[in-house]
């Protein structure tokens, strides 16, 4: 570090003045959404979104007369529903490419690969005629399922790096005092990769919160979730941006919320593949 | 195991039969899944190709070859689509990786409020593309627009531009929305990669006299060049994806001017309901962006080599 010990002005002229111009280019749009969404709507055309006389009745519409907590209720389940069946495919799956050698275990891991390789609008049109002839269309089920294959090759990808990090010599410990492999896994390792399932599980949830064409396709009248409510509200609303800026604020924040309390794990998790491979 | 020789022959013989498919066993729900709801559909999206069957008419499903493929390729706005897929990946992906690349080796740096930069900095990525259509199309607004303004008192513009219905400016101010939403995954990713060179690697550097320009050149980049293709490979197929965002933002409008190949199918199918001809949309696209996949990965392993 002493080697390369730059004059402090410089350093702050080409590396912090840079960075702030970077985030403010990153985050201003959204600060931008929020100063709208708590203007009043009579003065946001005249003067301009500010942060005086900053009121909420737009979040108040939204939720008398929009009735957006259907909404949230509806993403609510849907994430709710796709963190559980994701989380317990994933988990299985991952220990038992972490643990086991078997025939046709690279096929396999590499069939996870692929499914993200796929893009979206190619499955999309068939599942819709698929959940139509089951029945399924507008249910929370279809949503659940389809969003879950989003999730599970990532979800796999982590959990497997997580699981590989707990040494096989504590589950075959445990195997010796007299526990079955599903014991072990239950009672050794799903506790010790605690933190990980949670990254993990915020990921899904994350990735299903945020799915919006499916929620489009194999949604309805009955179940719509917040993100095609928000689209909704931008035909029906078409200039009110107060109302529209306020949906989108309540749209993204489950999401932000969770993002920023497991930023550091998920980015970890993320990056680690890419960088070893 | 010490298990198997202390125990009789039979429960021995069960144990490894339960090794054996066990793993199989633990494995079969996600793969059953993922062949549900990914492999059968993307056969049946092939199937569909091959035959007239637009929803309103569920009784007709008539086997008609490659017609609908015929007709995609003397479609005028396939070409258009084609067209503009091509100027958005090769527009949007360097922009980010520009970008993405000097917001890490900027992060990578020491600075007192770096956590929290590199906290922030990702935001983007997590917001629901929808949320990103809508505030974008309210900062392109053309009465009322923070974009407009802006340029309007720096003097780059002399009157308001309605950025998203004008035709000339439309497939810009999008690949301007995507950029935004996926450079930071690129600074994480670089950033990551950068981490992970050794700071010995520089000290050495240093004291040989090496400027900074030539450390980040023989140093910097080469110890970034497989993250970094990593990234753009994940991202190619991400950006080929997000045809939401553009859907959301303009439906595709005006005219034609921001079709792309993904969205041109997807629309086929949702409001024509021409399934057939937007399967066979989506078959062309995917075939196209495979070759360019396969391509790409080529090259890039020669250069990695």
């Amino acid at each position: 570090m002493a080697i390369r010990k730059t004059p402090k002005l410089k350093r702050f002229l080409t590396i912090e003045v840079p960075m702030l111009a970077i985030l403010v280019f990153t985050l201003g749009p959204y600060l931008w959404m929020f100063i709208t969404s708590v203007s009043p709507e009579e003065t946001l055309f005249t003067s301009g979104p500010s942060l005086l006389n900053a009121t909420f009745e737009n979040y108040a519409r939204l939720f008398d007369t929009v009735g957006f907590s259907d909404n949230l209720m509806d993403s609510l389940i849907v994430a709710v529903g796709t963190v559980i069946v994701g989380l317990s495919l994933s988990v299985t799956a991952a220990y038992s490419f972490s643990r086991f050698n078997f025939k046709g275990k690279r096929v396999l891991m590499l069939q996870f690969l692929l499914i993200n390789m796929f893009p979206l609008v190619l499955l999309i049109l068939p599942l819709f005629v698929l959940m139509r002839m089951l029945g399924l269309l507008d249910t929370h089920v279809a949503l659940i399922i389809a969003n879950s294959t989003v999730a599970i090759p990532f979800s796999i990808w982590m959990m497997v790096s997580y699981i590989n990090g707990i040494p096989r010599s504590l589950d075959e410990a445990a195997m010796t005092d007299g526990c079955t492999r599903l014991q072990a896994l239950r009672r050794v390792v799903l506790p010790l990769c605690m933190p990980g399932i949670i990254a993990t599980g915020i990921y899904i949830f994350i990735t299903s919160w945020n799915e919006y064409l499916y929620a489009l396709t194999l949604g309805g009248r009955d179940v719509r979730t917040i993100t095609v409510a928000v689209q909704t509200l931008i035909g029906e609303y078409e200039v009110q941006w107060g109302l529209l800026t306020a949906g989108g604020i309540v749209g993204a924040m489950p999401a932000t919320v969770l993002f920023l309390i497991v930023q550091k794990r998920l980015i970890s998790g993320l990056t680690q593949g890419a960088v070893k491979g | 195991m010490t298990t198997a020789t202390l125990d009789p022959d039979i429960s021995a013989r069960r144990s490894a039969l339960g090794r054996r498919i066990l793993p199989y066993a633990m494995l079969s729900p996600a793969v059953l899944v993922t062949l549900a709801i990914v492999f059968f559909p993307m056969v049946q999206t092939a199937w569909m190709s091959l035959h007239e069957y637009v929803l309103f008419r569920p009784n007709d499903f008539n086997w008609v070859g490659l017609d609908n493929f015929r007709a995609a390729l003397a479609d005028e706005v396939f070409w258009i689509s084609l067209k503009h897929t091509a100027i958005w990946m090769c527009t949007t992906i360097p922009a980010q990786l520009l970008l993405g690349l000097i917001t890490a080796l900027l992060l990578n740096q020491d600075f007192w409020w770096r956590p929290l930069a590199r906290a922030l900095i990702i935001i983007p990525w997590a917001l629901p593309s929808v949320v990103i259509a809508l505030m974008w199309t309210w900062i392109y607004d053309s009465n009322y627009g923070v974009a407009n303004e802006f340029l309007l008192r720096l003097g780059v513009i002399q009157q308001a531009v309605p950025w998203l219905a004008n035709p000339d400016t439309a497939l810009a101010s999008i690949i301007l929305t995507l950029t935004w939403q996926g450079f930071p995954f690129f600074a994480v990713m670089i950033l990551a990669g950068l981490q992970s060179i050794p700071a010995s690697y520089y000290e050495a550097a240093s004291i040989d006299g090496a400027s900074a320009w030539r450390q980040f050149w023989h140093i910097t980049l080469p110890g970034i060049a497989g993250v970094m293709m990593t990234a753009v490979l994940l991202r190619m197929i991400w950006v080929a994806n997000s045809f939401d965002v553009i859907f959301v933002m303009t439906g595709g409008g005006p005219g034609y001017s921001t079709h792309t190949l993904p969205l041109y199918a997807f629309i086929k199918a949702r409001t024509n309901l021409d399934f057939g001809y937007g399967s066979s949309i989506a078959v062309l696209f995917t075939i196209m962006l495979m070759v360019v996949v396969v391509f790409y990965l080529r090259r890039t392993g020669k250069a990695v080599d």
